[in-house]
């Protein structure tokens, strides 16, 4: 009697935990993925108007867009379930991401670890820096020098305020404005005259100057913030800075623009319209400032920066001076955002204030991301992955499209791979602490606590 | 100097030997005041300890000497070693530790992303010299001051016992080791006056035994004077040379561990007026004269030295 009932009541038990195979999680996540794939696919495409509302489904369902795109969900899925390795399973703790070393030794680690590979691989990737862009089209060689490397000059210096020092800048693009402008101003092309006009190469550390200052300027006042407020703040520089630009036009030329800025001179050679040798200089400055930066990362610079962005009530009541680090963080990413500008502005020869429009500062905070916040690596290679994407879809789908797609990547990317491309490993362990619960994962937000 | 400046503080307690001492600090929130005429002297090389029930006002107190919060009233005065003396009242908390008053937290404050050696860099780099653009280029200076950091942190690491784990992340750390590693962060600013805020809390047994010892090593190698809150009573009577007592932010009383136990105004305070249980308190009184004796040993034993 007692062993039926038993027997009875374990059955209904093992009904009860038994797990439809469409129940798993990994079959539930693959639903998600072709869930997102159909709707991705019915965004993009033909869009129906008012004569034919369904026009995007007619046309869609199906289509080779669609089986593409169903492709490409269901190889994402594929990656993360049986190739990668979970990203935010809690088997791993915080402690064998440091103490354990991995039965493979991964490429990243060897790099780490052995000095003459790590130069080894350095060397050849600014050697093939140098030699590829030679042999593409000259799209693409505008593509490579207008955007891509500009832009990562940008998220380099980004990466400083945002990766390193924790402070979300939403108005970075402003101080490449003022690069721009700086670049303008020295070379004699703004209304207004210069007491001495410069070459292109002085304008540089001229314009590092200036961009140092404008950032000190705007942090002086404002480091006292936190997160949110600080964001804001920076929101509306970008926007003083641009309508200034657009409105002052006895001073910056107003909506015109500015026209005809001098190129690069030098010893008699001077900067032809071909960009390859603006890709060469640019190569330069981007090795340069990689090199003096990540000193600065593992110095006792970006040690302090870690402190405060980690927690900067006990950063600062160990004798770390947090509005001076903040400042030197803002002044060393604005300075590298200047450089940028003063390059764009030489070799473009023209530009308008709607260059410097506020979308600009927020795609260059998406590159970070994206590429991992205090990374190096990976700020160089998402951006340059990020900037390609829409150039390379421009003619494979509608034109409009092509910042869906990029939208589309980042929120995915966000969800499933939150620390980025190429994470660093500070911020990757940060992460790592927040998901179990120790301290926090930036200094955006109030330490668990409250300030004490 | 310390003539022109007219304070509340007794003449005597002006002494050369005081290294901190505060005078009428009232700190209040809204209308609720949290501290009120806290007036504490601290001699040098000292362990004092600030004991009191729970939201008496001691971690406030704390966070008024170090900067954190700015009290309304009064005065805080710090001696420091060269001479003469600074005001700490509404100075920045990273000031105050540049002065030489270097903190713990009660609820462990790490940088736990980053290793334990690290973490004590931070703080010994705040005292070291090298600017941003010698490190860029990579200047000896900049290569000699990371240097001298190392090494001090490692000597620290190594005073508090834990040089093994120099490279584990300070967040993966145990309970203990993490309170250890603190106390090293906050020694690497060498500092004269060390504030432990409730070392003690969630340690076991052993750990405590092992926390009375190097705070008697900080005070008598280092030569670093210790300010202790403490709700571990066993660790403060017999690690603390005087005990303070603060209850609804006023200082009720003070004096040496033994005095304190006897004191009516401390067993009041923590076992509440008007208790008619007095069975209850003449019990208490009972148990602290039975400790007593061994710790008054104790505390000979440390005076002789």
């Amino acid at each position: 009697m007692s062993t039926q009932t038993s027997s009875a009541r374990s059955e209904a038990a093992a009904r009860l935990r038994k797990v439809n195979w469409y129940q798993q999680p990994m079959v539930k996540r693959l639903f998600g993925m072709l869930v997102l794939a159909l709707v991705v696919n019915a965004m993009t495409g033909e869009q129906g108007s008012s004569s034919d509302l369904f026009l995007s489904l007619k046309d869609g369902f199906p289509s080779t867009r669609m089986w593409i795109i169903l492709a490409i969900a269901i190889a994402i899925w594929a990656t993360r379930e049986f190739a990668a390795e979970p990203v935010k399973s809690g088997s791993r703790s915080v402690r064998d991401l440091v103490t354990q070393a991995p039965a493979v030794v991964t490429v990243r680690e060897r790099l780490q670890r052995d000095k003459w590979t790590r130069w080894g691989v350095l060397a050849l990737v600014v050697v093939l820096a140098l030699v590829i862009p030679g042999q593409l089209t000259g799209y693409w060689q505008t593509v490579l020098v207008d955007q891509i490397a500009i832009f990562v000059l940008l998220a380099i210096g980004l990466n400083v305020v945002i990766g390193w020092a924790g402070l979300l800048d939403l108005g970075f693009f402003a101080f490449f404005a003022v690069g721009a402008y700086s670049a303008a101003y020295w070379t004699g092309s703004l209304p207004v005259e210069p007491p001495i006009e410069l070459n292109n190469f002085l304008v540089i550390p001229v314009a590092m100057v200036t961009c140092l200052i404008a950032g000190v300027l705007l942090g002086a006042p404002t480091l006292r913030l936190r997160g949110d407020y600080l964001a804001i703040v920076t929101l509306g520089f970008h926007e003083i800075v641009y309508i200034v630009a657009k409105n002052a036009d006895n001073f910056t030329g107003g909506p015109q623009g500015v026209p005809q800025i001098p190129p690069f001179k030098a010893f008699g050679y001077e900067f032809p319209v071909d960009p390859m040798p603006y890709w060469y200089l640019l190569v330069a400055l981007v090795v340069i400032i990689v090199f003096a930066f990540s000193r600065l990362e593992h110095s006792r610079v970006g040690r302090a920066w870690t402190a405060i962005r980690e927690d900067e009530v006990a950063a600062a009541a160990n004798g770390v001076d947090t509005i001076r680090f903040k400042l030197l963080a803002f002044a060393i990413g604005a300075s590298s955002s200047g450089v940028a500008g003063v390059v764009y502005a030489s070799k473009v020869g023209y530009f308008n204030p709607e260059n410097f429009a506020i979308l600009n500062s927020i795609l260059v905070l998406a590159y970070v991301l994206f590429g991992g916040m205090g990374s190096i690596p990976g700020v160089l290679v998402g951006t340059a992955f990020l900037v390609w994407l829409p150039e390379i879809l421009r003619d494979k789908v509608p034109p409009s499209d092509r910042y869906m797609y990029l939208g589309a990547l980042l929120v995915v990317m966000m969800i499933f791979r939150p620390q980025g491309l190429w994470p660093s490993k500070r911020r990757q362990r940060e992460l790592k602490q927040a998901e179990e619960g120790i301290g926090d994962a930036d200094a955006m937000s109030e330490p668990a606590g409250g300030r004490i | 100097m310390a003539t022109d400046v007219t304070t509340p503080v007794d003449s005597s307690e002006r002494s050369a030997d005081t290294v901190l001492s505060t005078a009428g600090v009232t700190l209040r929130f809204g209308g609720l005041t949290v501290l009120d005429d806290v007036n504490v002297t601290m001699r040098r090389g000292e362990i004092l300890s600030v004991i009191g029930p729970n939201g008496a006002g001691k971690t406030s107190f704390f966070n008024s000497l170090t900067g954190v919060y700015t009290p309304q009233q009064g005065k805080i005065t710090f001696r420091p070693r060269s001479g003469g003396e600074k005001q700490l009242l509404g100075r920045k908390p990273h000031l105050v530790n540049r002065m030489g008053l270097a903190r713990t937290f009660q609820n462990i404050r790490l940088f736990g992303a980053l290793t334990a050696i690290e973490n004590v860099k931070i703080a010994a780099e705040t005292r070291l010299k090298s600017d941003p653009v010698s490190i860029m280029l990579g200047l000896p200076r900049a290569r000699k001051a990371e240097r001298a950091s190392d090494e001090k942190a490692l000597t620290l690491l190594r005073f508090v016992g834990l040089e093994s784990k120099l490279n584990e992340l300070a967040g993966s750390l145990s309970y203990g080791d993490q309170r250890s590693l603190e106390i090293a962060r906050a020694l690497a600013t060498d500092p004269e006056v060390l504030l432990l805020d409730e070392p003690a809390a969630g340690t076991n047994p052993t750990e405590k035994l092992e926390l009375e010892q190097l705070i008697r090593r900080i005070n008598a190698e280092l030569g670093v004077s210790v300010l202790l809150i403490e709700h571990d009573m066993r660790l403060v009577m017999s690690v603390a040379d005087r005990v303070v007592v603060l209850n609804f932010g006023k200082k009720i009383a003070e004096g040496t561990p033994s005095e304190i136990q006897r004191h009516p105004a401390v067993i009041e305070a923590y076992l509440g007026s008007g208790a008619d249980d007095a069975a209850a308190v003449e019990e208490m009184i009972a148990e602290l004269e039975a400790e007593h004796p061994a710790q008054d040993g104790a505390d000979g034993a440390e005076e002789d030295q």
